[in-house]
């Protein structure tokens, strides 16, 4: 197909999309939904992802060291943890750091556990860290079983949680999506056939002076793909303008330390090229849908 | 121009339109096809433009082999071919102007070409000066003229008219002959479906006829050879 004309197929194209009006509407209508409900999945999905991913890299041991354990039994216990190869880091965390700590993390609260400093009834301890989170159980369980530990805690509840949330999550965002996007295109296919309807002589005439099967379907085309990109704008501006709202709010409270969303820049671009990308391939689809078994010759 | 070996046409249906057809019509030639409705001319006709295919049977247009052209090359093939019917298939909402340019358009000919050319064939159907008019302004032999200028418009080395006078009364149909044995005289192929005993009995050209599905005639300078 020459070039020059794409104009002629954009102009009507246009025209057509235009002329059919209430369909048309329908159809932006449907993509719009679609894209909406696709946008806020992957949203919520890869941010999801990346809370569940810094949690496990954040995830550290903590093994309690029994109050009646002496010096050199401790020295002893750290050096058979160090000696593990999937531990990469370890640190000696005495009770006066652990109370710190403690007041520290709970602000103003915190204060009240000042009185106890003199009688601290918290153990040493020590913070282990291995170099691939998936090992964390593991070398856990084994600590656990070793002589003057007294107890081990690591964060075992809250990443599987996450992981499975992530998954039904998963599974009902790809369930709604598939059928909305089936539905989105069935609707431009139909918006396509009543324009192919309105022109079944300008067709007709064209297949007879020998108009290629491209050039007949280049308006049809530009329709679908109209349809398509027109019905991801509003998904977009949605999107964009709600992440920019929850970012900034978000991140102005500290007290939810682990949510830390997928920064503005670059995310909400790539995901509205993804929008605006899954628009026009549901359009560029419908018009096929439409146009095939009317081309055959 | 046109070779057809032992055609038949059999359509989902399971009515038989084309029952064994051999024929050969040469470049340059003008051939009406007789019949009774129902005898198989129009599917006679179809097979030349590849509206419809052969069940079986070999056919040669313009040197292509029918069985086996894709739909790109149809296409290319239907620039050398051009067809006319008896309702003109003009484009109601287009001028007499922008029907022929239409043409040519889909095409993707160049825009100098299209000007130049569509004045050039209004001109030969004596239709110049209705280029502007739509074709419900025009009577029915300028419609019909309409459509001949479209056809002929990409230089076409066949022209197919299937009835072409069908709707038009005597004065006009005999202007419209006209035009299509000027057409013939420069060396394009006419052939022509038609149902008008006085055409035939008077302008004498090869006469092909068609009754049940097979050619029980062929002359040159033939009749029409059925009462109406």
């Amino acid at each position: 197909m020459k070039f020059k004309s794409w104009g002629r197929h954009i102009r009507e194209g246009t025209k057509s999309v235009i002329r059919n009006g209430w369909m048309s509407i329908a159809s932006i209508g449907a993509v719009t939904v679609t894209l909406l409900l696709v946008g806020v999945f992957v949203g919520l999905l890869l941010n999801i992802n990346e809370m569940a991913t810094q949690v496990e890299r954040d995830v550290e041991i903590k093994v309690l060291i029994e109050v009646t354990a002496e010096e050199d039994e401790i020295t002893e216990l750290q050096e058979t943890i160090e000696a593990y190869d999937a531990v990469e880091k370890l640190s000696f965390s005495s009770k006066e750091d652990e109370l710190e700590g403690l007041i520290e993390g709970m602000g103003d609260e915190g204060q009240i556990w000042e009185m106890i400093e003199q009688d601290n009834p918290l153990n040493h301890a020590f913070v282990v860290k291995t170099a691939d989170p998936k090992d964390t159980e593991r070398i856990a369980q084994t600590i656990e079983g070793l002589p003057h530990v007294y107890k081990v805690n690591y964060g075992k509840e809250v990443v599987p949680k996450l992981f499975a949330f992530n998954k039904y999550v998963r599974i009902i965002g790809i369930g709604l999506i598939v059928g909305l996007v089936l539905t989105a295109m069935f609707l431009i296919s139909n918006t396509i056939k009543l324009t192919i309807m309105a022109r079944s002589r300008e067709i007709g005439i064209m297949k007879l002076v020998g108009a290629t099967n491209g050039f007949i379907r280049g308006p049809f085309f530009i329709e679908g793909l109209l349809l398509g990109v027109l019905g991801s704008i509003l998904p977009i501006v949605l999107l964009a303008s709600s992440y920019q709202y929850i970012y900034t709010n978000l991140s102005g409270q500290t007290s939810i330390s682990f949510i830390e969303l997928l920064p503005f820049n670059p995310f909400i671009y790539q995901l509205s090229l993804g929008i605006l990308l899954l628009g026009a391939i549901i359009g560029v689809w419908g018009c096929i849908m439409s146009v095939r078994k009317f081309l055959r010759v | 121009m046109i070779t057809m070996k032992d055609v038949y046409k059999t359509y989902p249906n399971g009515v038989t339109a084309l029952n064994g057809i051999d024929v050969q019509i040469d470049q340059g030639e003008f051939v009406y096809i007789v019949g009774p409705s129902g005898a198989g001319k129009s599917t006679f006709i179809r097979l030349m433009y590849l509206e419809e295919q052969a069940t079986s049977g070999t056919i040669d247009i313009i040197g292509e082999d029918a069985s086996k052209v894709k739909s790109k090359d149809i296409s290319m093939l239907r620039r050398d071919i051009g067809v006319v019917f008896q309702d003109f298939k003009l484009l109601p909402k287009l001028t007499v102007y922008e029907n022929v340019a239409f043409a040519l358009e889909v095409i993707e000919a160049s825009p100098s070409r299209i000007r130049t050319r569509v004045m050039e064939v209004l001109d030969l159907v004596g239709l110049k000066n209705k280029a502007r008019s739509i074709p419900d302004e025009l009577s029915g032999g300028e419609q019909q003229r309409v459509s001949i200028a479209r056809a002929i418009a990409n230089h076409p080395k066949l022209i197919i008219a299937d009835e072409p006078t069908g709707n038009l009364d005597p004065d006009t149909s005999w202007s419209i002959m006209r035009i299509l044995e000027e057409i013939n005289a420069r060396g394009t192929t006419v052939i022509m479906a038609t149902h008008s005993k006085e055409i035939v009995n008077t302008i004498k050209k090869r006469v092909i006829a068609i009754e049940n599905g097979v050619i029980v005639r062929d002359e040159l300078q033939g009749e029409y050879g059925y009462e109406i």
